[in-house]
């Protein structure tokens, strides 16, 4: 039994007395999370041909059944995990189930499902497309095959990015800084070793692989000094304690409470990639598996920015005036520097990675706003880039030269005119980003740069200025991906669009399709949106 | 309203009552009954018809460009019976609102997509449909011969649908929408000929241009948006007449015209509209004359309570559109290309019904009223244009035409009446239009009638000679053709949609102008024009005075281009000629203030130049190119490099929190 109001702490009902773990309120968590172990005994037990099928499938089972438990988790809100000290009143509680954190579930295991049916793809290969069954061995060489015959399969993909997409549930979810660290951690590990599997172009993938452990380390270490400040200040890890503190706490302590609301923001910033802690972004975009790119691009990005507005509107909510002018910069050296940077780009992952870091910008645009009607427009633009970004990576996968994907920019051109069905799609998505009206790219935009107008005061109104004029910037980067794809001709040596599987075209279509439904009819989903904006303190 | 946005925000039940606020609100639009509520036909069908031909692909070549005209005119049907039942109702009852289905509603911010037919939109829609579907027609016998003629119908279809949506749009938001499909169709169309790099480059520049433009107008609705709290035009112009703040006023003002100014082509994002002549004929002649780039001016007219509340910005459309009026003109009696040089004298026209739509309630009614004489003659001498081209194996340098009266007879008579419309001859169309902008701008008191009125005045003279040196040297004179050509008569499917337009050239004016039809339908929107407001000049005088000096046009451009040889190339000239040849070095302007300052920057691309952000269209996508190569060093791969700009950051922003608390 729970409660959601907000203004209910001196009166809480009974059941909070004392230890409480509500099991249906976390039922999705425990789903996805049953779901990766029981992969790892299919790794270790079921036989070599049949694990690709029984993985695929028992992954897309159990995000599914996660979804579907969201309605259930949807009745049981409140926090959980833990209890209300009965001497102090205080609320120690792990988790919090609340409007943001299960939309941000529901997302994530959604374009999961999307994600994890690109990464399925396989040509009519033994294994996943993507991903290297041994790191030593030329792509598509004898060795290689023997490899594979040898059961050097690559099916831990899936169990793997189980494991990620708890983590990444779990982040949006956690109540106090240590279990956010955890979660962060968690959804880390396994996109360290996804990163790296890549079956072409292996030295980059290797390298992109190490360059994100380092730096996320790194980060890691940022976030955690942070909270050891913020310990200090307030002498909980607890949002609520924090926020509490912060209220009453004296201004002499703002040594401590500045630099560590900074330092915990850099390890949230780190990983939806904004600058100056984005120079892992392109480099890992490149690198990674094209379809793992996809995966961590949505799903990475919405989890971090779920965490960053409770941590934002819960954590640190009373004191926010004086740190939000950190938080201020680092939105405008995003917008900018990602629509600039975007324009340079001669890669189509890297390009795509840029403009990843653009919208890091935008959304932060809408973070800053600081009003109920902001957090539900940035919930929508997670959505609604985040399905966009799985379809566009998973059509780069498709673009191919010799078997290798053919990311150069100069290679695509023509493509319009030899394939018009992906390079129309491809285009519409790039309209999307782009925020061209009747797509969903275009309401995203439209709502989280009015919030910052509406609620912002005149902060709110150059942020949103700053990022009209970014916008502005990076439509000419997709303006150009689309001449390219329909008025240029095609160079001699032509790249071809190989005929994907089922599971890729779903993908495909379903990302596509939001994006279109999002633009036409966004009401349902801001409805929704707007309806979950409501955190639980 | 700021408050009251939150106020909402906080509370569901105020909520309700802002939604039965608006509900009482929108009485003044009423309902849509009867055959009023299938305007939205209008902007389904030719939306059809694009997605048919685009998704039908090959399978649809046969019948797509017939069944694209067919949903053109079914368009056009549609708005004709919408008309005729708008006609059966009392003025005050002919604004009709449709309400199609909740575009957005996130909790306060209620937009739902909707149609406003009025009588300003009721026009637009006439002028769309009508002039649109006698250029499908025409296209279909003039791109008879083109492998790729069913895409080039689709576009159309999409340009039809997606002007007719701006024009229809209840919320500047739609609105908007509709304004990027017309963009797009635009930019789509201009480099439909795309194997030809230059006409690339100028779709490219098009764009740039446009999304200048585009910027203004979203910057635009935003702070609409922060200001009232809506972007319905009910709400917003409601508001904006009563408890409007000034500088908002100015602010939203100044940016719709900036939008305006991107999508007609107006100083100082005119020098794209020359380069568009690239698309097919038929294109330039429904988009960049007749309805497309008049755009601008739907939008000042419709936003007038805005305009209103904002003196300011009122006057600076006066001016842009002086100096575009004079500037289109200018360029106009120098160039040699028949399309570039009727593109000028778009510009100048343009120039003319901004002019007017920022003089005031004197002057919105003739500024839609030139808009649409002008997309009749307009229209009409494009397609004599394309006509001509047509027999003169695509060529376009008037200097190798000459005495082609003889060759086309129907091309020559419908141009002829083109030619007298827009010089303002009575009676033809353009002399009951224009003539009413010259009389207007005359109106008012201080330097402002005199500077504006002899503006107008001025522009007139130099119309009659751009335009008679236009038509000399392409009909009469002596021939100077190339000697592999062998011109002839357009086939009938070209000549009919010629007739029509020129019979519209020629009595459209008449029947309307003078009757005071035109004015007494519009007034309900634009106001009733004051009364009392004389011209500083008498009236007889004035038109006397027009008269006298167009007069003087055409004799100069008798003296020079019928009378005397013309070279079949073009002499060196004089400074001013050579200026107005290069558009008034209007590219170099831009080059010098935007594009050279990031040009040396931008060597070191590997790419961008040649595909996609180039030349002088993209002046400041070259200087964002040129920072973005030096950013892009930053990057160079090593993960201690990237270590060290996390670090830096950090510190960085620390430091700038420290100094700021």
């Amino acid at each position: 039994m729970t409660a959601v109001a907000p203004l209910a702490l001196p009166t809480l009902p009974a059941a909070f007395q004392q230890s409480n773990v509500d099991y249906l309120a976390i039922l999705p968590l425990l789903i996805v999370f049953g779901t990766a172990l029981v992969g790892v005994l299919v790794e270790a037990f079921a036989a070599r041909e049949r694990r690709h099928a029984i993985q695929v499938t028992l992954a897309v089972v159990g995000l599914l059944a996660a979804a579907a438990s969201i309605s259930v988790a949807a009745k049981h809100q409140g926090l959980t995990m833990g209890l209300t000290d009965g001497s102090s009143n205080r609320q120690l509680f792990a988790l919090a189930i609340d409007g943001p954190a299960l939309f941000m579930q529901g997302t994530i295991l959604l374009m999961g499902v999307l994600g994890v049916l690109t990464m399925a793809e396989r040509f009519g290969g033994i294994g996943p497309d993507a991903f290297t069954p041994s790191g030593a061995s030329t792509p598509g060489s004898a060795t290689e095959t023997a490899a594979a015959r040898a059961g050097a399969l690559t099916s831990e993909v899936f169990p793997l990015t189980m494991f990620a997409i708890f983590g990444m549930m779990l982040f949006p979810t956690t109540n106090d800084l240590i279990g956010m660290f955890v979660a962060l951690e968690v959804l880390s590990l396994p996109l360290y070793i996804l990163s790296g599997l890549a079956r072409r172009r292996r030295l980059l993938s290797q390298e992109a692989s190490l360059k994100y452990f380092l730096l996320g380390a790194f980060s890691s270490a940022f976030f955690l000094f942070g909270t050891a400040l913020l310990y200090g200040y307030a002498g909980s890890v607890y949002f609520g304690d924090l926020s509490k503190a912060i209220a009453a706490g004296p201004l002499a302590m703002n040594g401590l409470l500045l630099p560590g609301a900074f330092l915990v923001f850099v390890g949230l910033l780190f990983k939806v990639g904004a600058v100056p802690f984005h120079a892992w972004t392109p480099d890992v975009y490149q690198g990674a598996p094209t379809p793992v790119t996809g995966f961590m691009a949505a799903c990475t990005k919405a989890a971090a920015f779920g965490a960053i507005l409770r941590l934002a509107y819960v954590g640190l909510d009373t004191g926010r005036w004086e740190w939000t002018n950190a938080l201020v910069l680092v939105a405008l050296l995003t917008m900018v520097v990602g629509a600039v940077l975007s324009v340079t780009q001669t890669d189509m992952k890297r390009l795509l990675a840029y403009s990843s870091i653009a919208h890091a910008g935008f959304i932060l645009v809408g973070v800053l706003a600081f009003d109920r009607k902001a957090v539900g427009a940035v919930l929508f633009y997670l959505v609604a880039y985040g399905f966009s970004t799985i379809a566009a990576f998973a059509i780069v996968s498709l673009v191919r030269q010799n078997g290798a994907e053919a990311t150069h920019l100069s290679q695509w051109a023509g493509l319009g005119k030899r394939y018009p069905v992906v390079a129309g799609a491809f285009a519409f998505l790039m309209l999307a980003f782009a925020g061209i009206p009747l797509t969903s790219g275009f309401v995203s935009k439209f709502g989280v740069f009015s919030a910052a107008v509406g609620t912002g005061g005149a902060t709110g109104t150059v942020l949103a200025v700053v990022g009209v004029v970014c916008s502005a910037i990076t439509v000419f980067v997709y303006a150009r991906v689309i001449v390219l794809m329909f008025f240029s001709d095609a160079p001699d040596d032509a790249v071809e669009v190989v005929t994907p599987s089922v599971s890729t075209t779903f993908s495909i279509a379903i990302g596509t399709l939001v994006t279109l439904a999002l633009g036409v009819l966004p009401s349902a989903l801001l409805d929704l949106a707007d309806r979950a904006s409501q955190f639980v303190r | 309203m700021g408050t009251l946005v939150q106020t909402l925000a906080s509370s569901p039940s105020t909520l309700s009552t802002y939604a039965v606020g608006l509900a009482t609100h929108e009485g003044e639009a009423h309902a849509a009954s009867g055959v009023t509520a299938y305007a939205w036909l209008l902007v389904a069908l030719p939306l059809l018809g694009a997605a048919v031909l685009l998704l039908g692909g090959r399978r649809t070549d046969k019948f797509g460009p017939l069944l694209a005209t067919c949903l053109s005119w079914g368009a056009f049907v549609v708005g004709a019976i919408v008309f005729v039942a708008m006609l059966g109702r009392g003025a005050g009852d002919r604004a009709v609102g449709i309400n199609l289905f909740d575009w957005v509603a996130a909790g306060s911010f209620k937009v739902s997509a909707g149609l406003l037919v009025d009588q300003l939109s009721m026009v637009f829609v006439l002028l769309i449909t009508f002039v649109g579907s006698l250029i499908h027609v025409y296209s279909l016998g003039y791109m008879e011969h083109d492998p790729d003629r069913r895409r080039f119908f689709a576009y159309l279809n999409l340009f039809v649908a997606a002007m007719l949506l701006l024009v229809l749009a209840n919320s500047y938001l739609l609105l908007y929408v509709g304004w990027e499909g017309v963009g797009l169709a635009s930019y789509l169309l201009i480099g439909f000929w795309n194997y030809n790099p230059a006409y690339a480059t100028a779709a490219n520049k098009a764009f740039v241009a446009n999304r200048v433009g585009d910027f203004g107008l979203s910057v635009a609705i935003m702070v609409m948006f922060f200001h009232f709290g809506a972007v319905d035009f009910q709400t917003v112009l409601g508001a904006a007449g009563s408890n409007a703040n000034q500088g908002f006023m100015t602010a939203i003002g100044l940016m719709l015209l900036l939008g305006a100014c991107g999508k007609s082509a107006q100083f100082p994002l005119q020098s794209w509209l020359g380069d568009a002549m690239a698309g097919p004929t038929p294109v330039s002649a429904l988009i960049h004359a007749a309805t497309m780039v008049t755009a601008g001016v739907y939008l000042v007219v419709r936003s007038s309570a805005i305009f209103e509340a904002a003196p300011t910005a009122q006057l600076v459309v006066v001016i842009v559109g002086g100096i575009t009026l004079l500037f289109g003109a200018i360029v106009g009696c120098a160039k040699d290309d028949i399309k570039k040089a009727l593109a000028a004298s778009t510009m100048s026209q343009i120039g003319y019904m901004m002019l007017a739509a920022g003089l005031g309630p004197v002057g919105y009614a003739f500024a839609i009223f030139h808009l649409l004489t002008h997309g009749f003659f307009k229209a009409g001498m494009f397609l004599g244009a394309g006509s001509v081209m047509h027999g003169m194996n695509d060529q376009v340098d008037m200097r190798r035409f000459g005495g082609l009266s003889g060759a086309m007879k129907i091309t020559w008579a419908t141009f002829a009446l083109g030619w007298l419309a827009i010089l303002g001859v009575p009676p033809f169309s353009g002399f009951w239009s224009k003539d009413k902008i010259i009389e207007a701008a005359f109106i008012g008191e201080g330097w402002r009638p005199w500077v504006f009125g002899l503006t107008a005045l001025i522009g007139a003279g130099i119309t009659a000679f751009y335009m008679s040196r236009l038509f000399f040297m392409t009909f009469h004179g002596k021939k100077r053709w190339t000697d592999d050509v062998h011109p002839h008569e357009s086939p009938k499917l070209m000549t009919v949609p010629m007739i029509v337009l020129a019979a519209g050239s020629a009595f459209l004016g008449l029947i309307i102008g003078p009757t005071g039809l035109f004015t007494s339908w519009l007034e309900p929107i634009t106001g009733a024009e004051p009364e009392g407001a004389h011209p500083v000049i008498p009236v007889p005088v004035l038109m006397a005075l027009t008269l006298l000096l167009v007069a003087g046009g055409i004799a100069l451009a008798w003296l020079r281009y019928w009378r005397d040889e013309v070279p079949a190339t073009a002499p060196a000239g004089s400074l001013l000629t050579q200026a107005a040849r290069r558009d008034l070095y209007q590219d170099q302007v831009n080059e010098a203030i935007l594009m050279r300052p990031g040009i040396h920057l931008t060597r070191s691309l590997v790419f961008a130049d040649s595909k996609g952000v180039d030349g002088a269209a993209g002046g400041l996508a070259a200087l964002v190119g040129g920072t973005s190569s030096r950013l892009r060093k930053l990057q160079n791969g090593f993960a201690r490099s990237y270590a060290l700009t996390m670090l830096a950051g950090v510190v960085a922003i620390l430091g700038a929190l420290w100094v700021m608390s």
